[in-house]
């Protein structure tokens, strides 16, 4: 019993009460940045780290969609038939053909137009909302849109190719014809909103270095890319990398360009078919959901490959050019 | 549009794009460039993004012209530019056969809670990350950044397996659940609080006795405001959008409505004029959003909002 109390009765009662305010304060000091930042990282590990794990094991395996829970060890099978399979080359090159067309004028437009939303405008809020107002339409709406205004016998664009004397162009049969409609889409629904990423990364740019330039005599032009472009280079690189995602994963507009139940197999011949399409065609279509995984797993190796390969070019060219400035 | 020459203004803050009128460009003016606004537009300028905004705008116009005309006339040539007068009586005839009513209310609730549950935890993630300390905090922080480089559609075969054991085949948490949560809004909100939060402020709260959750909520959330509302906006767009995953795991009977869309393209009912009436009944809940809240949601791109 004989414990070191103090010996006024109102420390004994103030102590504990003390240390276990101050206990609760450490606890919330320490523990409460993990419990704010749990949500995000639960969901993530649950819905996208562990299937993206998973995906790989499952690309191992046979598993057919009717029994899932049967999962037949395969090795390395589906990877071997996916090697050999022509629908892959073909949809692999139709992916990176439909990303060129669709990442490079859209970013190369969106350059353009937010140059041209620099400038002091009147009615500047109208012009950036309507450069926006695709961003707005899903891909399901747009994508119909456009087939309709693709259409060989009646659309719009051949009727107006037929006004310069343009024969009606089968937008939907012939592969590059189709591969230039869909990537349409995919501009139309981007440009703006990249354009706006752009404007606010020009923005940011300091005056002085404009006006050194333009004391240097530069024209407009020269300012454009001696002063702008290097300013908004990083913005330029981040839309270079989320388009290039964007375009691997090309789906909802090659598959309602083809409407519907053609649409999975990307047209006729497959002539634009994307891994994207072939990933869900192997799954939900033939019923493999390993050879899906597969498709699956490819792609994302793909990716990283491509982030590799631009790394190493980045690293190359970074040096190839202090060697050039240390000469 | 008059061409008298403004007074020369010799601060150096950028102008509001409002009072600056196009003027005839002397020298000066023309070698006073404002952040970035360094040239007034001339007449070609104008031009050219009246162009970009005939462009954007046009495809959109015409959906409402072929909605209202009847088959017959939209397959014409030269097709009609000036709408018909069927048009509520296509909307209602798409609305029953793309079974849009009960698409649009599934979209609502989906982009809704997705839309309400990024911004909650995004906002505090974002907090602990700018202003808290913790150990493995920047690991942590590289962690989030690095996830956006995973894109979602890599997990479908698996999530689809979950779904289907969990019982959520065809039903909404199918699509809710791996979208609640987005790196891109926590590093959005992160960015902003950083500069926008006073670290004397949470000091304050922490000296008047305040624990983290009450700092949160009276010190960070009205702070937090404006960044919450566009990062709820520009969520509520993507998950509106949304449709490789909701097109894998949801089927015609309980679809969304890029979903349904599909059907309206899948052949069964091959009028054009009710397919554009579908689709702009799709389209029309978002461009009634960016004709109300446009310059925000112009502002809150600009503030580094990014694609999902």
């Amino acid at each position: 019993m004989a414990t070191s109390l103090p010996t006024t009765r109102t420390g004994e009662r103030e102590r504990p009460r003390q240390r276990r305010r101050t206990l609760l304060h450490r606890l919330d000091l320490r523990g409460a940045p993990y419990a704010f930042i749990t949500p995000f990282f639960v969901v993530f590990a649950a819905f996208s780290f562990y299937p993206l794990v998973y995906t790989a094991w499952i690309s191992l395996h046979r598993v057919e969609l009717a029994t899932m829970n049967v999962m037949e060890w395969v090795a390395f099978d589906n990877y071997t038939a996916l090697w050999q399979d022509e629908r892959f080359w073909n949809a692999l090159l139709n992916t990176l053909t439909l990303g060129v067309l669709s990442t490079v004028p859209q970013l190369m437009t969106a350059l353009g137009l937010a140059h041209l939303l620099n400038y002091r405008l009147r009615g500047s809020t109208f012009f950036r909302v309507a450069a926006i107002t695709p961003y707005a339409t899903s891909v399901g709406a747009a994508a119909l849109v456009f087939t309709m205004l693709f259409e060989r016998d009646f659309g719009m664009i051949n009727w107006m190719l037929s006004l310069v004397g343009v024969d009606n162009v089968d937008w939907e049969n012939n592969k590059w014809a189709a591969q230039t409609a869909i990537s349409t889409i995919v501009i139309w629904r981007w440009t703006g909103y990249n354009a706006l990423l752009y404007l606010a990364a020009m923005q940011a740019v300091p005056r002085d270095r404009y006006e050194a330039a333009a004391i240097d005599g530069a024209s407009r032009w020269q300012q454009f890319v001696s002063v702008t472009i290097p300013g908004i280079r990083s913005t330029i690189v981040f839309t270079i990398v989320l388009s290039t995602i964007g375009a691997t994963q090309l789906f909802g507009e090659p598959l309602i360009f083809g409407q519907g139940p053609m649409g999975v197999t990307g047209g006729a011949d497959n002539q634009y078919q994307t891994l994207g399409l072939l990933l869900y065609e192997e799954g939900w279509k033939n019923y493999q959901m390993g050879r899906a995984a597969t498709v699956a797993w490819v792609m994302f190796l793909l990716l990283i490959l491509v982030f590799v390969v631009q790394r190493v070019v980045k690293r190359l060219a970074s040096r190839r050019a202090s060697s050039v400035r240390t000469s | 549009m008059t061409t008298d020459s403004l007074p020369v203004r010799t601060d150096v803050r950028p102008q509001p794009p409002k009072d600056s009128r196009p003027a005839r460009r002397s020298l000066r003016t023309r070698l006073r460039p404002g952040a970035g606004r360094q040239h007034h537009a001339g007449p070609l300028t104008y031009l050219l993004l009246t162009v970009a905004a005939l462009v954007s705008l046009f495809p959109l116009y015409w959906t409402m012209v072929a909605a209202s005309t009847d088959n017959t006339r939209v397959s014409q040539t030269p097709p009609p530019f000036l709408p018909g007068p069927h048009l509520l009586e296509n909307l209602g005839k798409a609305w029953q056969d793309a079974a849009l009513g009960k698409a649009m209310v599934n979209s609502f609730i989906v982009a809704g809670v997705i839309a309400l549950s990024t911004v909650l935890f995004a906002t505090l993630a974002g907090f602990a990350f700018a202003k808290l300390r913790f150990k493995g905090r920047n690991i942590l922080l590289m962690l989030v950044i690095g996830t956006m480089m995973v894109p979602p559609q890599l997990s479908v075969v698996p999530l689809f397996m979950m779904m289907t054991d969990l019982g959520w085949g065809q039903k909404l948490p199918a699509v809710i659940f791996p979208t609640l949560v987005s790196a891109v809004g926590v590093f959005f909100m992160r960015q902003y609080l950083s500069e926008a939060l006073p670290d004397e402020l949470v000091e304050a709260g922490r000296i008047d006795g305040a624990h983290s959750l009450r700092i949160f909520w009276s010190i960070v959330l009205p702070i937090a405001r404006p960044p919450m509302a566009v990062l709820f906006m520009i969520t509520f767009v993507h998950a509106w959008n949304d449709f490789f995953w909701p097109f894998i795991v949801l089927d015609m009977t309980n679809p969304t409505v890029p979903v349904a869309l599909t059907q309206l393209s899948a052949g069964y009912i091959r009028d054009q004029s009710l397919i554009m009436a579908g689709a702009l009944l799709g389209t029309l809940p978002l461009l009634v959003m960016f004709v109300v809240f446009g310059r925000q949601i112009v502002g809150g791109i600009m503030q580094g909002a990014v694609k999902g």
